[in-house]
């Protein structure tokens, strides 16, 4: 069983994050949705689950199936009364996202968001050292803030030459 | 809330709305139509951004004006109902009058949302505090692309000018207000816009004079009517493409 993401979890109904926890990102497999801090409340009330979710960029198609998926593995458990509310506020950042799961996206071969650096002056500056998951040199350069999902970058690292994926911090 | 503030309220939130919609819409027609492909996903998912945010700002609409959908203020209002601000409904353009039209915007937008994040509706600060950080993103490139036009070849350079002088009598619009956003203001829940006019125009100025552009004269004249629905030609068209298909199959669900 994965480790619920304590950035993120806060410490009520355990069994019912762990079934959570069994959902992963449609893009990013690796990750799971308490590991992206998505899923921010799970509350029960009798036989009534209501799993409280917030979107990581306002126009991410992900999050319909995340949705879905959140439900189907509730539903599985045998909980048949299970709403999905999404919540705006405080606004998803990458923040969220624990060392560990940094680590597992590093692996997959996405180059992690760094820490504290989600405030809007930092994302106008100038860029921070991204390693290239490769082959783990800073000698790397943007190609496009704007990648294959809404949360990704296009970056080169050029020692290896290797294209990889940058998850943006936000 | 009272009525009268419900409504001004309402307006508020569709204009925020529909100024997403239709620049997402216009953005979107350069997918698969990019001069190179980062730019060509870069510009879609900028679109990408706008869209989700209109869906935000829809949905809370519809709550506020007896549960109607997201769908229902995209494709089943004619184009005299929308409010978004003239210059998002101009055509795209050479890439450069599409960049310069993300910069007047962007600029404009980041300033909106800084204040914005401030309002005592609780739902409209939490679509700024995240819409902001979407917004940075837009604007770096934006500056970007300006830089690289302004500072670039005597053709990019021509064109950057160009697409600055063609599109700046269409961004007074951006910073007209009604009587109803000054209620809203008073009562602290929506930012006075005239008033980030001064802020804008030091910002696009300093970035202008960096890609070695020359910012437009103040006096040019201005062409209203975002406030009063009023607008270009070109809305016509957008929203003949847009809803062509819900409007040829009426309540059809996919």
């Amino acid at each position: 069983m994965e480790t619920l993401n304590p950035l993120v979890w806060n410490g009520t109904e355990p069994e019912l994050w762990n079934i959570a926890n069994e959902v992963v990102d449609p893009e990013i497999p690796v990750l799971t949705v308490v590991d992206m801090g998505i899923v921010r409340d799970i509350i029960r009330e009798d036989d009534n689950i209501t799993v409280k979710i917030t979107p990581t960029y306002s126009g991410c198609p992900a999050m319909e199936m995340i949705s879905t998926d959140i439900k189907s593995a509730f539903q599985r458990k045998g909980f048949s009364n299970v709403d999905i509310e999404f919540v705006l506020s405080p606004a998803w950042t990458t923040d969220w996202i624990s060392d560990y799961a940094k680590d597992k996206l590093e692996k997959y071969g996405i180059a992690p968001p760094p820490r504290s650096t989600a405030d809007k002056n930092a994302i106008l500056g100038k860029p921070k050292e991204v390693r290239c998951p490769q082959c783990k040199s800073v000698n790397t350069v943007m190609i496009s803030n704007f990648g294959s999902t809404a949360c990704k970058a296009l970056w080169r690292c050029e020692d290896c030459k290797e294209p990889f994926d940058y998850f943006k911090c936000i | 809330m009272s009525n009268n503030s419900n409504a001004a309220l309402l307006e508020f939130v569709i204009r925020l709305g529909d100024n997403n919609l239709i620049l997402g819409h216009r953005l979107s027609e350069w997918c698969s139509n990019g001069p190179f492909l980062e730019e060509d996903i870069a510009l879609s998912n900028i679109a990408l951004d706008y869209i989700g945010q209109t869906r935000i700002l829809y949905t809370y609409a519809g709550t506020l004006d007896g549960g109607k959908t997201e769908d229902f203020y995209a494709y089943e209002r004619f184009e005299h109902e929308f409010t978004n601000a003239l210059i998002t409904e101009l055509p795209n353009g050479d890439y450069a009058h599409s960049i310069a039209r993300q910069l007047y915007y962007s600029v404009f937008a980041d300033l909106l949302l800084t204040e914005l994040m401030k309002s005592k509706d609780a739902t409209l600060a939490g679509y700024a505090a995240k819409a902001i950080k979407e917004t940075a993103y837009h604007l770096r490139h934006a500056i970007d692309w300006t830089l690289r036009f302004g500072d670039g070849t005597e053709e990019s350079h021509q064109r950057m000018q160009k697409a600055i002088d063609d599109l700046f009598m269409y961004t007074g619009d951006m910073f007209a207000t009604t009587e109803n956003e000054k209620s809203l203001v008073a009562a602290g829940i929506a930012p006075d816009v005239h008033s980030l006019k001064a802020a804008w125009t030091k910002k696009v100025e300093s970035v202008l004079k960096e890609a070695t552009l020359t910012m437009p004269d103040a006096a040019t004249w201005q062409m209203q009517g975002s406030r009063t629905n009023r607008h270009t030609e070109h809305i016509g068209y957008i929203i003949a493409e847009m809803q062509y298909v819900t409007r040829a199959y009426p309540g059809n669900k996919w």
